[in-house]
């Protein structure tokens, strides 16, 4: 079996955020730029397929990116980070990946003649949450998509799933190739051990140029969110002040 | 025949939310665009009020793809149609809710239609020349980021909770057409779903969230939080922590790895406010913070906060409202 995880390279979340002067791009300065946390959950259910049957599977981890000018936002070393959880081999694609559209295709391009039997995604990125990407490699190549999984289970060729949905869970049933993107539960976030570290340093490793495509969405522009005033204090002896207050806006 | 398009979303037989703050939506995009709103429903079979509802909310027309193929929902399937129907109709827009289904729908859409995508809006769009420019949260609710497009169709999906559902009735026309999915949107199949059992409202949909954290010290110590709860008509939820040691199912947990929420109010009761929970619910418009340590970051982003112990301040909370309520039940 021939797994495919893509993962994306997103600022710590309890980085600072600031943007450039024309607001348009992030400020990558002193960000340390991690492994989505969605996407850990499909490389940990990836490793625990592995584990099961090393010689049968076989994983791919992918990233589309450019290495920034600072050791900490660097995707080559996100990509060996994932392969120190016991996967096979990484490909970064090398393009800034513009929008969901763009990274969408360049992945849909890599993937299509590959034969790979899974192709996993996190559900969102923490960055701008989109959730678009996987849906959209999936529409590329015409296949099978489970969106927010929370458990995976392959017998003969033959996956079964659960995914949330609101208000509960749905299971169901689909004959491999699919496209999935990880919701939390999927499987236990995993850390690389010294020897998967060491192993990770003389893994494949490939560069494979973009493919030509459009982006079709811009960044205008980023601005703070609208500042919050300091907040009103109710005397823990006064909680019908609060039912007032709460009151008054309509919200009970 | 261009027009705002909107995909209409029927949960156990009626239209949740969600799908009125899309309509209502689409009506003002339309509105700045002279634009009809044509609202498109799928299933294998409607409420009986369905086009009366959706005109209610402002839609001009009504069109109903029916099959016995087309519930349980299957993603792609949705999508397919509604791809086909835009391109044959050259519906500039289309507007879905940002729910799991509407999610993974339009990303499916906007490939097939060739449109590009707006993921998680937060307003209409808005139409400068050739530019459509779109407003959405970014960064865990650190940013605000203004995206634009020039491509048509567009395809969008609007935050939940990021308006209000308003009326804007007028009598639409409808159309019902059969639809049979291709085999291949036939290849996941439903085993079966299965409802959280709860008569509360869904933790996304709720407009007021009572969530508590580990200021509690136990499980047994939530019966004062559904108290609350039941006495506003709201959700409750978590943090992670609690979640995460077993005293209440995953399914209530709220932060960046939860569910995300915007309620109209947020009460946090016994969390710190770690940036990973104010990244699942920092947008919801009313936060009020309980918490008996007066640091507690939460508080940066409170309008109200309460710094004493919530064994004492939650119970008169709850009998404060329920007082209000019954003297302001008439």
């Amino acid at each position: 079996m021939k797994i495919l995880c893509c993962i994306s390279h997103v600022p710590d979340t309890t980085a600072r955020i600031q943007f450039t002067a024309d607001g348009k791009a992030l400020d990558r300065t002193g960000i340390t730029f991690i492994i989505n946390p969605y996407d850990d959950f499909a490389l940990a259910r990836a490793a625990e397929l592995k584990e099961k049957n090393p010689n049968g599977v076989k994983v791919t981890v992918l990233a589309v990116g450019k290495n920034g000018a600072q050791s900490t936002d660097s995707v080559d070393a996100n990509l060996r980070k994932a392969l120190a959880l016991g996967l096979d081999e990484a490909v970064r694609i090398d393009a800034e990946p513009v929008d969901a559209f763009f990274v969408a295709h360049q992945i849909a391009a890599y993937a299509k003649d590959k034969g790979f039997d899974l192709i996993l995604f996190g559900k969102e990125s923490i960055d701008y949450n989109g959730a678009q990407v996987p849906g959209m490699v999936a529409a590329l190549l015409n296949l099978p998509f489970v969106s927010y999984a929370t458990s995976i289970e392959i017998q003969d060729g033959q996956a079964h799933l659960t995914r949330e949905i609101t208000g509960g869970k749905e299971r169901l049933s689909c004959a491999l190739p699919l496209v999935l993107s990880a919701q939390k539960g999927l499987a236990e976030w995993r850390i690389p051990n010294v020897r998967g570290i060491m192993q990770a340093k003389t893994k494949p490793f490939q560069v494979v140029p973009p493919v030509s495509v459009a982006p079709r969405v811009r960044t205008l522009r980023h601005e703070p969110p609208p500042p919050k005033g300091t907040f009103k204090k109710i005397d823990p002896e006064n909680i019908q002040e609060l039912v007032q207050e709460l009151a008054n806006k309509g919200l009970i | 025949m261009s027009a705002v398009a909107v995909w209409v979303e029927i949960s156990e037989g009626r239209l949740k939310k969600p799908t009125l703050e899309v309509l209502t939506a689409a009506r003002q995009w339309a509105d700045s665009e002279n634009l009809p709103v044509v609202a498109i429903a799928l299933g294998a079979d409607f409420p009986p009020n369905l086009t009366a509802s959706l005109g209610e909310y402002g839609a001009d027309r009504v069109i109903r793809l029916k099959g016995p193929q087309l519930e349980p929902l299957v993603n792609s399937a949705y999508a397919r149609a509604l791809a086909q129907l835009m391109r044959e109709r050259q519906f500039s827009y289309l507007l879905l809710p940002q729910t799991y289904d509407g999610r993974a729908i339009a990303p499916f859409v906007a490939v097939w239609a060739d449109g590009a995508l707006l993921s998680g809006i937060t307003q209409p769009p808005q139409r400068e020349g050739s530019t459509l420019r779109a407003r959405r949260i970014a960064y865990s609710n650190k940013a605000i980021e203004w995206i634009a497009t020039d491509h048509l169709p567009v395809i969008a999906t609007l935050k939940s909770n990021s308006i209000v559902p308003a009326k804007n009735p007028r009598v639409p026309t409808e159309e019902e057409l059969a639809y049979t999915p291709l085999p291949e949107d036939l290849r996941l199949k439903s085993v079966g779903i299965e409802k959280v059992a709860t008569d509360k409202v869904p933790l996304t949909e709720a407009e007021i969230v009572v969530s508590a954290g580990r200021g509690l010290k136990g499980p047994e110590n939530w019966g004062m939080i559904e108290e609350l709860a039941k006495a506003l008509g709201a959700a409750t939820a978590c943090s992670k922590p609690v979640a995460d040691v077993g005293w209440r199912p995953h399914h209530e947990h709220v932060g960046q790895t939860g569910i995300q929420i915007s309620p109209n109010l947020y009460i946090a009761i016994g969390i710190s406010g770690a940036i990973q929970h104010l990244a699942g619910v920092a947008s919801s418009k009313n936060i009020v913070v309980i918490n008996n340590d007066p640091e507690a970051p939460f508080f940066k982003v409170a309008d109200y906060g309460i710094v004493g112990d919530a064994f004492q301040v939650v119970p008169q909370l709850t009998e404060a409202i329920r007082k209000y309520k019954e003297q302001h039940a008439h």
